[in-house]
């Protein structure tokens, strides 16, 4: 299809994203990222049943922890398209980076932890 | 097991205070299965910790460690090379797992980062639901096994009060009534005389109202 999408965007691949933990998105914001958001199959479509449904409601919970921290909820997001939908991927993840873009860099880069 | 909820995270701030070398310590036990205070749980409030403190531009330092049970004297001590590097233990163990640290621990400060609530099953992954009050005196042989303390909200001994209405007790009505259940139960299992025996003024000195409670068990002992 030869679709273009923001070259900003990093790709990590997951079997399904019922493997998406909280703590996978929480390392990620860690590690300075600046949005993070899962995509899933269509919901009723996972091959392991819920895992899509399990994801969303994980990236619920990082929404509340993130406004909680400081961060905002808005940096992460969950979108749901079937693997044929290649317009739909590039859709969101224009629609990602803007949203992004708009809200500016992760404050949480402003330090690193000393350690001990 | 003994379920709990994790504080909000404005709340732990707040007692944190101006610490901001921090040793967050998990206990594999109940914490972990009622998914409050395991080493994910850990992780992530480790990770809030970090991120809260990095976008406020502070120096810190966080550690996550996880012990086996926070009841235990042994494990406690295995951490006490890791304990002097850090200006607070943050808990995520039950209350009785914060004291046995803070205990150890003495005069450092130790955080409980969990709300303690009660001892409870798991119905279904994700949900708890209270069953006993460690009343020191168990009678459920004589309510079908459904325990009239911990699950009446009265504690009626005999019950039900007026407000059981539908199955359901008059302070909400997602909650069962714990004497329908109990009369439901004897009655199929055909114990219906024991409903007819009434309960008498129940003596609570061997429950929380006797004092702190301790047990020894000499045969135990080493
Ligand atoms: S009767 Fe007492 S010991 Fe038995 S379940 Fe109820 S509170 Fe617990
Ligand atoms: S309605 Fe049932 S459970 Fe509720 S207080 Fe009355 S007897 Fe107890």
């Amino acid at each position: 299809m030869r679709l273009n999408y923001p070259s900003n965007v990093k790709v990590v691949k997951v079997p399904c994203t019922g493997r998406v933990d909280m703590l996978l998105i929480l390392k990620a914001f860690e590690s300075g990222v600046d949005g993070v958001y899962v995509a899933g199959c269509m919901e009723g479509e996972c091959h392991y049943l819920r895992g899509n449904l399990r994801a969303r409601r994980r990236v619920e919970q990082v929404k509340k922890l993130l406004d909680e921290v400081g961060l905002g909820g808005e940096r992460v997001e969950m979108f749901n398209m079937s693997a044929s939908q290649g317009q739909r991927f590039a859709q969101f993840a224009r629609e990602m980076t803007e949203r992004i873009r708009s809200l500016g860099p992760s404050p949480a880069k402003k330090n690193k932890e000393v350690l001990p | 097991m003994i379920v709990g909820n994790r504080k909000e995270f404005g709340e732990i701030l707040e007692k944190l205070g101006t610490a901001r070398r921090v040793l967050v310590l998990g206990c594999n036990e109940c914490v972990t299965v009622c998914g409050v205070g395991g080493e994910r749980e850990v992780g992530v409030l480790a990770s809030e910790l970090r991120l809260y403190w990095q976008k406020e531009g502070q120096d810190f330092a966080v550690k996550e460690h996880t012990l086996e049970r926070q009841c235990d004297y042994e494990y406690i001590d295995a951490i006490r090379p890791l304990t002097g590097e850090y200006d607070v233990i943050l808990s995520m163990a039950c209350g009785a797992g914060v004291q046995y640290v803070a205990e150890a621990y003495k005069p450092r400060l130790v955080i409980p980062a969990v709300n303690t609530t009660f001892l409870g099953v798991t119905l279904e992954q994700g949900v708890w639901s209270e069953r006993c009050q460690g009343c020191g005196s168990c009678i459920v042989d004589m309510t079908g096994g459904v325990c009239p303390i911990a699950r009446c909200a009265k504690s009626l001994l005999n019950g039900p009060c007026g407000g059981s209405s539908g199955g359901k007790c008059e302070i909400d009505r997602d909650t069962d009534c714990a004497w329908q259940l109990i009369v439901d139960r004897l009655t199929e299992s055909g114990q219906m005389e024991r409903y007819e025996e009434i309960q008498p003024v129940k003596d609570w000195r061997t429950g929380r109202d006797g004092g702190p409670r301790k047990r020894v068990r000499e045969d135990l002992k080493l």
